[in-house]
């Protein structure tokens, strides 16, 4: 065997379509929340056969043309904030660089089992924290009847109201002046997440909402700029060593595609609160997932008592399922949100009513 | 009801953008193994990953924009 057909794998008709569907899937959710369609690609192409790191990189190099597409499409809806999204991306860049290289010394250190338990704590602890608290608002503002609007909390409040001379931006997606100091480290720690978990936006998309006090919309749609810079810097990293399968990413952007433009017409459907509800249903199911699997790692660094190999199966096995279940649950509810919404639309309204009965009384 | 900005496109901008994403998807599995072959090289060759994201990033995003509005699914505002 050369080294060729070691590093990448033979591809069939029935591969293609799994990972085609799977892209759709994955695209229709990053097209409405802005992130969060790509963290169940890598290990949809490791079941495959696909080596780890060309699946990470496979995955990297569809995300950029992706997250490209979609912030061109959101953009022609003035829903995107280009100076947020490429100040948070060039700092979130550098963070990606700090997540890489933890990742390599905890691996040196612990092995694979190590890294992934490492993977599977940031997951739990992190989408357990953001997640109840994305989940908590949107609860708070169906009951509160403020599902239309959205207003800045006390925290995002209080960042718009430092001044530290020579640091002040102003930002159209806020409308106002913040200090470049506050977007700094939340692009950071959206890199190091995304570094870690493959998808920052599930810190960056909040972060944008209550610590800077933008709307969900807008943070969603500027999302797509911060994972664009992103892709580009990792795909560029991961292809300069070769390891880019370039026709599973181009497979996946095929279906991811279709996918990001119908989440992105299915913003301007639904009301703010939905893209909320979409981000925290995942992020809750995704933590529960990775939950399940830290028995099977703590086993394999023997810091707890040993594991049955078929009991370790099959825990991966239901975590996996219940990942991909996370991203069915998010984009079923898009699918509802968008038609709900579109039927809502093609209701006549009270003024149009008004206008044909006029028209009719005038004819008659 | 949601209106439009401009018509609907035709079958034949469906078709043609379709046909053009087909022909490049074609292309890419007829010249797989000289495509990995150098791709996976590395160093400067990480250029044609990138320039072959953006290719196909911008062809089949067109098709799969007019497809959608074809379908008659565009923005309500």
């Amino acid at each position: 065997m050369d080294a060729l057909s070691l590093q990448f794998i033979q591809l069939d008709l029935a591969n293609g379509c799994y990972l085609f569907i799977v892209g759709f899937v994955g695209g229709l959710v990053s097209g409405f929340i802005g992130s969060g369609g790509a963290f169940v690609l890598t290990p949809a192409m490791m079941s495959l056969g696909v080596p780890g790191i060309v699946a990470v990189a496979s995955n990297m190099c569809h995300k950029f043309p992706k997250a490209l597409v979609g912030a061109m499409k959101r953009a022609k809806y003035g829903q995107v904030d280009l100076k947020m999204g490429l100040i948070m991306g060039v700092s979130a860049e550098a963070g990606v660089l700090v997540g890489a290289h933890y990742q390599e010394l905890i691996k040196q250190r612990f092995g694979d089992a190590g890294s992934n338990l490492y993977v599977s704590l940031a997951f739990v602890l992190i989408l357990g924290f953001v997640g109840a608290l994305v989940m908590r608002d949107t609860l708070n503002c169906y009951r509160s009847g403020m599902a239309e609007e959205e207003k800045p909390g006390r925290l995002a409040l209080w960042v718009q109201s430092i001044h530290i001379p020579g640091t002040m931006v102003y930002f159209r997606g806020l409308n106002t002046r913040i200090s470049v100091l506050f977007t700094i480290p939340l692009g950071f720690a959206t890199g190091m997440l995304a570094a870690t978990i493959a998808v920052g936006g599930f810190i960056g998309v909040p972060a944008q909402i209550y610590v800077l006090g933008m709307n969900s919309l807008m943070a969603s749609a500027t999302e797509l700029v911060i994972a664009f810079v992103m892709g580009v810097g990792g795909t560029i990293k991961f292809a300069w060593s070769g390891y880019v399968d370039i026709r599973l990413a181009m497979i996946i952007l095929a279906g991811s595609l279709f996918g990001i433009q119908l989440g992105a017409i299915g913003t301007t459907y639904v009301k703010p609160f939905m893209i909320k509800l979409v981000m925290a249903v995942i992020m809750l199911t995704v933590m529960v997932s990775r939950a399940l699997v830290i028995p099977v790692y703590l086993s394999q660094l023997e810091w707890i008592g040993a594991m049955q190999p078929s009991t370790m199966s099959l825990l991966k096995n239901i975590s996996f399922a219940i990942m991909i279940l996370a991203l069915a649950v998010g984009a079923g509810i898009i699918l509802m949100a968008i038609l709900k919404g579109r039927r809502e639309a093609a209701l006549p309204t009270p003024a149009s009513n008004l206008a044909l009965a006029t028209e009719s009384r005038i004819s008659s | 009801m949601s209106v439009p900005s401009k018509p609907p496109p035709r079958l034949g901008t469906i078709l043609g953008w379709g046909g053009i994403s087909v022909s490049m998807y074609l292309l890419l599995f007829a010249y797989e193994k000289s495509i990995l072959d150098l791709s996976s090289r590395g160093k400067w060759y990480f250029t044609i990953p990138i320039l072959i994201a953006f290719l196909f990033s911008f062809v089949h995003g067109q098709f799969t924009a007019v497809f959608w509005e074809g379908l008659g699914f565009t923005a309500k505002k």
